[in-house]
């Protein structure tokens, strides 16, 4: 069986002794891909690494949101998915919510960028967000990009080598969001208009290969380097 | 000579018309498809899963599929007006349920899933390119799907069964079967017959429907994979 070849819905890509993994499902004996991509076989599990779709929030997940609603007791966040996100004021003051002194709104307003963790989420509720660790809380400076989430692991790379080559040829400090929302800070706004250049090249570029060392050479050319 | 019998376009009883496909043709849809049958000539948006709004019509443990097949006034011969027919809200439906039997619904609670189709050009069978078209679109949106829906009209035209009837064969046929299958799960998502057919005959219809599905269905995959023939993994 050949692995890392593109799968569509609907396709057979293992029978018998395996267990299926993300965007795959089983009807039988036998496991068929649900979605468009690339498949993959870690050990016993086969998964389909999808190239298309929304970002489906998960427990744990960092992401990148935007306030569009203030509350009594909580703000509304856009994290770019099917389902809004909410950060209960108690989190955000520490379990010192008082709601006779504190002002949400003199917190946080509609418009501010944050990034949180996905505390809680599951079928019944919307995904609820927490600023509290080490990373998070709201964005002061730097810009915030957009990518497709489902090429969220080509911006990553094989254990981390494209981004890496981005915060170390950037010289950039980048936070990236599982729901497609990337934070860039840099010493220089010419630093990180050169990453976000970058990254949307990714985009572009997401299914093409010796994607890294293109980027690499991007970069260099970027900031005036001899590329040879 | 032969003594096939032959259509009014010259095809043979048992040959699809030419097929046309792409997809990801709209940049602000999340997924989107072109099919072309012949002069048939269909288009397709999806957007999705998405927040729902009226929230009212949510339901609590599963996604619901809204589905709007519309003709454009330019599509047929007459003008057709843009107010949506009795016929168009009926194929919406139709559509919807042959549709939704593929989706994993139940993956997204409370959202909806919006299939927008306009019809540029009918010359019949434009329940059946809108079907292909809207699988394409839901492929190409990252939707989860069992399946890809493939389909096509067979019927009786002259004492003689055929696939993929035009608009004139449709309008002087003796009977005509819409039939979507979902073809590597082996199920039938949609199958209305308007006419007469002895069982033998609707036999027969049925095996040439799904031979023209499975056709369809290479073709369809053909396109979706025609647009990643670059890609090799690099990913972690």
């Amino acid at each position: 069986m050949s692995e890392r070849r593109i799968v569509l819905p609907g396709e057979l890509i293992a029978e018998g002794d395996y267990q299926p993994g993300l965007n795959t499902f089983k009807q039988g004996e036998k496991i068929y891909a649900s979605k468009i991509g690339v498949l993959s076989i870690v050990k016993q599990t086969v998964s389909v690494i999808a190239l298309h779709g929304v970002y489906e929030p998960k427990v744990g997940d960092t992401v990148i949101g935007k306030i569009i609603d203030v509350g009594t007791f909580s703000w509304t966040v856009d994290i770019k998915s099917p389902y809004t996100a909410v950060l209960n004021a108690s989190d955000y003051f520490k379990g010192r919510f008082n709601p006779a002194r504190d002002s949400l709104i003199k917190a946080l307003k509609p418009g501010d960028m944050i990034i949180a963790q996905i505390a809680d989420f599951d079928r019944t509720k919307n995904p609820v967000l927490t600023v509290q660790g080490p990373g998070l809380g709201v964005i002061t400076k730097g810009v915030v990009v957009e990518l497709s989430p489902s090429k969220i692991p080509r911006l990553i790379g094989r254990k981390g080598s494209m981004i890496n080559l981005l915060k170390k040829e950037g010289r950039c400090n980048i936070t990236i969001g599982k729901n497609g929302l990337i934070h860039i800070v840099g010493e220089k706004p010419e630093d990180e208009e050169l990453v976000a250049q970058a990254i949307g090249k990714i985009e572009k570029e997401a299914h093409t290969t010796g994607l890294t060392d293109r980027i690499m050479r991007f970069m260099k050319k970027g900031r005036g380097l001899n590329v040879d | 000579m032969s003594t096939e019998f032959v259509r009014v376009d010259g095809r043979l009883p048992n040959q699809l018309r030419p097929i046309k496909m792409a997809v990801g043709v709209l940049d602000r849809a999340d997924g989107s498809a072109y099919v072309e049958q012949g002069n048939t000539k269909v288009l397709v948006a999806v957007y999705g899963p998405r927040e729902l709004h009226p929230k009212h019509q949510a339901s609590p443990d599963s996604a619901i599929v809204r589905c709007r097949y519309h003709m454009a006034p330019f599509s047929t011969k007459e003008r057709k007006t843009p107010v949506p027919s009795r016929r168009e809200v009926e194929l919406s439906k139709v559509i919807r349920d042959a549709l939704s039997q593929a989706i994993f619904l139940e993956n997204f609670p409370r959202t909806s899933i919006d299939i927008f189709i306009e019809v540029l050009e009918a010359d019949g069978g434009t329940r059946c390119a809108s079907i292909n078209a809207c699988s394409l679109a839901l492929a190409n949106a990252g939707i989860p799907l069992r399946d890809l829906v493939s389909s096509v009209a067979v019927g009786k035209y002259k004492g003689q069964i055929i696939l993929d009837l035009n608009d004139e064969e449709d309008e002087n046929a003796e009977a005509d079967m819409p039939v979507a299958i979902m073809p590597n799960i082996n199920k039938i998502t949609l199958l209305q017959v308007n006419g007469v057919l002895t069982e033998d005959e609707f036999k027969q219809a049925l095996d040439l429907a799904i031979k023209g599905c499975m056709e369809i269905n290479r073709i369809q995959r053909e396109t979706l994979r025609s647009v990643y023939s670059a890609i090799k993994g690099e990913e972690e």
